[in-house]
């Protein structure tokens, strides 16, 4: 504090100079301004504008020089000649990779959700070093995506040590990564790899914060473990297992670094996904289609919100219950 | 007293088998969190020959080498079978040169005597080496300090701005009545609910407008003003008593004084749990980068090492050390500050 003193000794004249001038109260406007232009700016203008790309087509990076298209671009995205059969869309990669994402956020949030649960459980119990056995479950949470997917990559790739596993048992190797199968299933295992300690954590704070004296009493009528468990612990925990699915399902529907690097979206469009979606028709390919990729993102938008939405009532539910008892 | 009853005594409890279970199932948990990692570490200390071997093993193994009098070069170290020995008995020789199938190869002990070996009858001769080559080089051979100071740079100053900027807004919000509060802060924590990921474009457009494209300010700024960080501190400002402030008052601080002198230190234990949070954050960003920052020379690590792994041939031996060099600093935070981590999210629900 005392090296950064000359620094903030620096805005005392201009602090001072304000006060005298707009008095005490309103000069908290100054000391809001700052994070309230960057918000606008950066996330509250943003999305005003993308309601405009959505809405207009051509490939100029300026809305003004964009011409109105209506809901053109959204009839690109969703148009199917039959749609049972996916190839007579307009935009087939697009269901592909809503289709991927519902199928993905399904399959990785039962999982993850199901296994942090069982580990939060675990380190719940009497056992000795909870602390660093805490931190060894939450330390892939903090590795960066493009970490995670390269560690991967690396233990997956055909020469791999999954594959010297395969080799030393005498079977065949696999390409874990080119097989469309195993690469959605690879998707799924190492975002719920580095994903679930964070809502572990969660969970077993939501354990601990159940009453001790819950347990006692059915300890002394005898209560059988797995009795205690579904009438005691899982009850009372459903406030925070709700919190927990439906924010790993907002991030779910979200997911692309990790699996972008790990497979690049492949095999074909095995692993693509919507967010990665977003980005190649926005950014990657040669033309840059902004009003397309606008209209999947005011998609996603509505999913996002609808889960939100979600979030809030089970919330409020949850406090509602917590209040009745 | 029984050693062994001693040890598995937990507090007055006896240990039955489901503990045991429960210890299994943490043992293999810290197999399947940690055991991806220490091959990774494992594999960037091996050379890029070791890397090319099939099956690959653990620890990082290199072919022994013997100075031999009278060539430039150390040679490689094979096991032969020594005929003078008799059956089952080796000796190790070192490789001068091979032609098709045979080898010339020389006794290190009498390097004048020369012996003709099929390639097929020796073993090279093996050894444990950390190999330090990938990371030496890496800071020679390629822009890679640039990639390394763009993402400390970005990581420094996002989250000195972080703190700076949020914890004025958390000082307003919880400090000061004043019409519309109550009104910005629900704005904030609306914006907890818009993740970057459905306005991409625009962004983009934004920071193309501001000119901040290819700079690494078109990554610190929309990232300094954090909701999380905002509701964190204003949460803790709260507990800050109003006393404190008045009698500042008193004394003619100024505003301004008041929140840099008696705010910022008492607040010190939620702005150190928000600067590992930025710090993560901004180390590991990758989707606003990888749209903002598109030339190699403002790259951060995590783009980088993006781009060197979607080569087509990937040089796996410079990207693992790489890789091990950017999760460093993260497994150092986690090593020294588990706990303030853990603590700051079970409490706050954020990540």
């Amino acid at each position: 504090m005392r090296l950064l003193a000359p620094l903030f000794e620096l805005f005392e004249p201009l602090f001072r100079g304000a006060q005298r001038r707009l008095g005490a109260t309103r000069l908290a406007w100054l000391f809001v301004g700052p994070n309230l232009a960057i918000f606008g700016v950066f996330t509250f203008l943003p999305i005003l504008i993308n309601i405009a790309y959505a809405l207009t087509g051509g490939v100029k990076l300026m809305p003004t020089e964009r011409p109105y298209t209506g809901l053109e671009n959204f009839q690109i995205l969703f148009e199917c000649g039959n749609y049972l059969d996916l190839s007579t869309c307009r935009k087939d990669i697009f269901w592909r990779a809503l289709l991927n994402t519902a199928k993905f956020s399904l399959i990785q949030v039962g999982l993850m959700v199901a296994l942090s649960l069982l580990t939060a459980l675990v380190l719940n119990r009497r056992i000795l070093g909870r602390g660093f056995w805490r931190g060894v479950f939450f330390y892939p949470v903090l590795l960066s995506p493009v970490v995670v997917a390269l560690i991967w990559k690396w233990l997956l790739q055909s020469q791999g040590a999954f594959n010297a596993g395969l080799a030393a048992l005498g079977a065949p190797p696999v390409e874990w990564l080119t097989d469309a199968g195993w690469a959605f299933f690879w998707a799924v295992f190492v975002s719920i790899w580095a994903h679930m300690g964070f809502y572990t954590l969660i969970l077993l704070a939501g354990l601990q914060a159940i009453p001790k004296d819950l347990y006692e009493a059915a300890l002394m009528d005898r209560a059988t473990p797995w009795r205690t468990l579904r009438r005691i612990t899982l009850p009372l925990l459903a406030p925070t297992l709700i919190v927990v699915l439906v924010l790993s399902m907002i991030r779910a529907v979200q997911v692309f670094d990790e699996i972008f690097v790990l497979t690049g979206g492949g095999p074909g469009s095995a692993t693509t996904f919507i967010v990665q979606f977003i980005y190649q028709t926005g950014f990657a390919e040669q033309i840059h289609l902004y009003g397309l990729a606008a209209a999947a993102s005011l998609t996603l938008a509505v999913a996002l919100i609808g889960l939100t939405l979600l979030q809030l009532k089970a919330t409020r539910a949850g406090q509602a219950g917590e209040r009745a008892r | 007293m029984n050693v062994l009853a001693f040890l598995t005594r937990t507090r007055g409890r006896r240990l039955d088998w489901t503990d045991a279970l429960t210890y299994v199932y943490l043992v293999v948990g810290l197999f399947t969190m940690f055991a991806p990692v220490a091959w990774l570490v494992m594999s960037s200390f091996k050379t890029e020959a070791a890397l090319a071997q099939f099956p690959p093993t653990f620890l990082p193994y290199t072919q022994k080498t013997v100075a031999v009098p009278g060539h430039d070069k150390p040679l490689p170290l094979f096991r032969v079978a020594d005929p003078a020995g008799g059956p089952g008995a080796t000796r190790e020789l070192a490789q001068v040169s091979r032609i098709g199938i045979m080898a010339t190869m020389v006794d290190p002990a009498s390097p004048q005597q020369t012996v003709q070996v099929n390639i097929r009858e020796r073993q090279p001769v093996q050894e444990i080496r950390f190999e330090a080559s990938n990371y030496t080089d890496l800071f020679g051979k390629f822009t890679f300090g640039r990639y390394l100071w763009n993402s400390t740079f970005i990581t420094v100053v996002a989250t000195a701005l972080t703190l700076l900027v949020n914890s004025m807004a958390a000082f307003a919000l919880s400090k000061y009545r004043f019409p519309g509060r109550n009104a910005v802060f629900l704005l904030i924590i609306a914006t907890l609910m818009i993740p970057p990921t459905i306005s991409l474009v625009p962004v983009f457009l934004v920071i193309n407008s501001v000119g901040l494209l290819n700079s690494l300010w078109g990554v610190i700024l929309p990232a300094i003003a954090t909701p999380t960080g905002v509701f964190l501190l204003r949460q803790y400002m709260l507990t800050i008593p109003d006393e404190l402030l008045e009698a500042a008052r008193m004394d003619h601080a100024s505003e301004w004084r008041i929140y840099w002198r008696i705010i910022l230190p008492l607040s010190a234990p939620a702005l150190a749990v928000l600067a590992i949070f930025s710090v993560m954050w901004r180390w590991n960003d990758f989707l606003l980068p990888l749209i903002v920052l598109s030339k190699s020379e403002v790259f951060t690590l995590q783009l980088a090492l993006n781009s060197f792994q979607g080569e087509l041939n990937t040089q796996w031996h410079y990207l693992l050390a790489m890789t091990v060099i950017t999760l460093l600093p993260v497994t150092l935070v986690f090593a020294f500050l588990q706990r303030h981590i853990t603590t700051g999210i079970a409490s706050a629900g954020v990540k």
